[in-house]
């Protein structure tokens, strides 16, 4: 593939991507990890949890993981065309949509379209956490790791960056 | 509300939105959300909790990064097209920046044992963070003793987590299918 044709493909698909990524980008990782590792083999299903766990690590938004993937199949040009593609569609649409939402506050339809989507977002959401696990652990300790985090992280209000370094602790001693 | 009750006594300036979002993006690990009300509404009293939770909930349910289109509705509703131009890019360009440098970390390093090995727990701990926020925001769904609501998330778990169903599929197929039931049963 030439350089141009990588970024056209790059674009598109995470354009696209974005418009069905209804309650954010958690909802489309097991689409990005279904293009990046199967249809596209852009990458391993270890690079993928790699690329996900960097993406975690790094502070803002969850969808810079998209700027990675593009970033690892074309460089900064890749990342910066695949971020663009993922946000700036969607951005222009909540703009338009932010103008003409507020005047119909309280009509039926406002009401159906917002309480129809969230049991839909959430399904795809629980979709996302059972995909990237399923790639992120491959042995019987790791899952333990993510178990434990996960009840850390439920039950009490510790900076879950704690847990984020005793586990990259675990994995330097070689123990996953 | 009417407006005059919830009109700031300080509106932002471009400056100021430019610099709120960058600090927003810059502390909010694990997502930035929690880090955007914090900022707009207990720290500079832009919007109050009513408005930043309408402002919110269009901005989940629009296509995209709730949080980026977060920045386009906030930053338009205080600074125009220029508002909601500046509250993003201060959102999105640090990390861009951050994470594709960790990119390149892991382009060299990435095949050292104890980089991988390192990742190979963070990655575990950080879908455990995932598992987490996932289950909170189930709760309410299965709380309100509601049976369609959960069926549908169910049918939506199954189709990309199990069968793995190309995503604008899955959508195209549940999302009018639940909007309608939703319609029919408000």
């Amino acid at each position: 593939m030439n350089p141009g044709n990588v970024l056209w493909i790059l674009a598109v698909n995470f354009a696209v991507l974005s418009i069905f990524a209804v309650g954010g980008a958690n909802v489309a990782i097991p689409e990005m990890h279904r293009l990046a590792v199967e249809v596209m083999h852009w990458m391993t299903d270890r690079q993928f949890a790699d690329t996900y766990a960097m993406a975690q690590i790094t502070p803002g938004p969850n969808v810079i993981i998209v700027a990675l993937i593009g970033y690892h199949v074309a460089g900064v040009l890749g990342g910066l065309v695949a971020i663009a593609a993922m946000t700036g569609p969607t951005c222009l649409l909540a703009f338009a949509v932010t103008r003409i939402w507020d005047r119909f506050k309280g009509a039926r339809w406002r009401a159906a379209i917002q309480s129809g989507l969230v049991p839909v977002t959430l399904g795809l959401m629980a979709a996302s956490a059972f995909v990237v696990t399923r790639a992120a652990d491959h042995s019987l300790m790791a899952f333990a790791v993510t178990a434990a985090t996960a009840t850390i992280a439920y039950f009490t209000r510790i900076n879950p960056l704690w847990a984020f370094a005793i586990a990259g602790a675990i994995g330097l001693a070689g123990f996953l | 509300m009417t407006p005059s009750e919830t009109t700031p006594a300080h509106r932002p300036s471009l400056t100021e939105l430019f610099s709120a979002f960058v600090g927003v993006s810059l502390s909010g690990f694990g997502g930035a959300l929690p880090w955007a009300r914090r900022m707009i509404v207990d720290r500079k009293g832009w919007m109050t909790p009513d408005e930043f939770n309408e402002a919110f909930s269009l901005s989940q349910f629009l296509p995209g990064p709730n949080v980026v289109n977060f920045s386009v509705v906030f930053g338009s509703r205080f600074g125009g097209a220029a508002g909601a131009f500046v509250a993003l890019i201060g959102l999105m360009a640090p990390p861009v920046a951050i994470v594709m440098l960790l990119g390149l970390f892991y382009f060299y390093y990435g095949d050292v044992p104890a980089f991988g090995h390192a990742l190979t727990g963070v990655a575990a701990a950080a879908v455990g963070l995932l598992v987490a926020t996932v289950a909170k925001m189930l709760l309410p769904l299965f709380r309100s003793g509601a049976i369609v609501g959960p069926a549908v998330a169910a049918v939506a778990f199954v189709a990309i987590g199990l069968l793995q169903f190309p995503l604008p599929w899955v959508i195209a197929v549940l999302a009018p299918v639940s909007i309608a039931i939703a319609w029919v049963w408000p």
